[in-house]
């Protein structure tokens, strides 16, 4: 019977869309997300729990800032840069905000291309996101040079409420240590890209072989998350 | 059944189309990225002109989620996922709002306190 059906329309049947199609692909009894490899719908899982984190890293920062009588360090102040005489206000967060934002489009670029078959492209895509992201950590570890040479400690800082230097090193440092780790799991995925493990028939770690490039894709979906999280903070963090 | 709800993986390796991979017209990426260059141009300018009060936190809070959204929705490609996956990613971050929520009663607790034990000091 099924094989008949099957063989009249000559290929699976596309499953409905829109809410009728939440309802039926939760209560099917199988995998609940279809046409998602279970590699990305894993990732995604992921992020909804780094989501929770970095959720209660600021929502820790938001308490931190309203139970405190004192007054909090003006990030505007405290966060520019003196450049030709004239103080500019969060240049550097700027910088930084623009040189994520760019690696977000190439890594975009890069699953594209990936989708494509274009390996060499790919790969130098990847690195370049890669070199992007290593320039961001660079400009953080500049302004946390900076800030601790101006005294700021997790305890205190000459600025204002003391709670300021322990909220600003856990949620950018947490970030950071984000950002290092994609930039690590970019160059790998961009060597076995260059290398063309994807193209082999062979499995190999983080490749199903064949042909398929999902894993790029699932590497994207990381990093395009580093940098949603970065526009959580500098809206919350460094605006506010 | 058995057939049916094979799962794409049983494609011949190596078939161009796959069914589950993302592509979109390149354009629709260059789009993007230019619109988040420009609200986040927007948002820097809205500390730089120096806005004040309300009207500073609801353009801080409009322009971030623009840029959130535009990044989950095409980047991410959330918007050609199906729904299953949709929901059970989008919704469950709406109870950290709630948590923001307890939370904002409790820190506002917490300062009138401090204000009156530290002002008899």
């Amino acid at each position: 019977m099924t094989d008949a059906t099957l063989a009249a329309t000559g290929a699976r049947a596309d499953p409905p869309g829109g809410l009728q199609g939440f309802v039926a692909d939760w209560s099917s009894d199988q995998r609940a997300f279809k046409k998602v490899p279970w590699g990305k719908a894993m990732m995604w899982i992921f992020l909804l729990s780094d989501t929770f984190i970095f959720g209660c890293f600021l929502i820790a920062y938001f308490i931190a800032r309203s139970s405190t009588p004192d007054v909090w360090p003006n990030a505007s102040e405290v966060f520019s840069l003196h450049i030709g005489g004239t103080d500019l206000p969060l240049l550097l967060i700027a910088i930084m905000t623009f040189v994520l934002i760019s690696s977000s489009g190439t890594m975009a670029m890069a699953v594209n291309n990936a989708y494509r078959h274009h390996r060499a492209r790919t790969a130098l895509l990847m690195v370049a996101t890669a070199a992007l992201g290593a320039t961001f950590v660079g400009m953080q570890a500049f302004e946390w040079t900076k800030l601790i040479s101006e005294g700021v400690r997790p305890w205190g800082n000459p600025f204002g409420a003391a709670q300021f230097g322990a909220s600003f090193f856990m949620i950018t440092g947490f970030h950071g240590t984000h950002v290092s780790i994609g930039v690590i799991f970019l160059l790998i995925v961009a060597r076995k890209v260059w290398k063309g493990e994807f193209d082999t028939p062979r499995r190999s770690w983080l490749s199903r072989g064949g042909g398929d490039y999902e894993s790029v894709e699932i590497m994207g979906l990381y990093w395009h998350f580093v940098d949603l999280v970065w526009v959580f903070i500098f809206a919350f963090f460094y605006l506010w | 059944m058995s057939e049916a709800s094979m799962p794409e993986h049983a494609q011949p390796a190596g078939s161009h189309a796959q069914a589950e991979g993302q592509q979109h017209p390149v354009k629709l990426y260059f789009v993007v990225w230019g619109l988040l260059f420009v609200l986040s141009t927007f948002s820097y300018l809205v500390d730089y002109l120096g806005f004040e009060g309300a009207l500073r936190w609801s353009l801080i809070v409009v322009f971030m989620l623009l840029k959130a959204g535009l990044i989950v929705a095409v980047f991410m490609h959330m918007a050609w996922e199906r729904l299953a996956l949709s929901y059970a990613i989008l919704l469950p971050p709406l109870l950290v709002l709630m948590f923001l929520a307890i939370m904002a009663f409790e820190s506002d607790y917490i300062v009138i306190t401090r204000s009156v034990f530290f002002a008899s000091e």
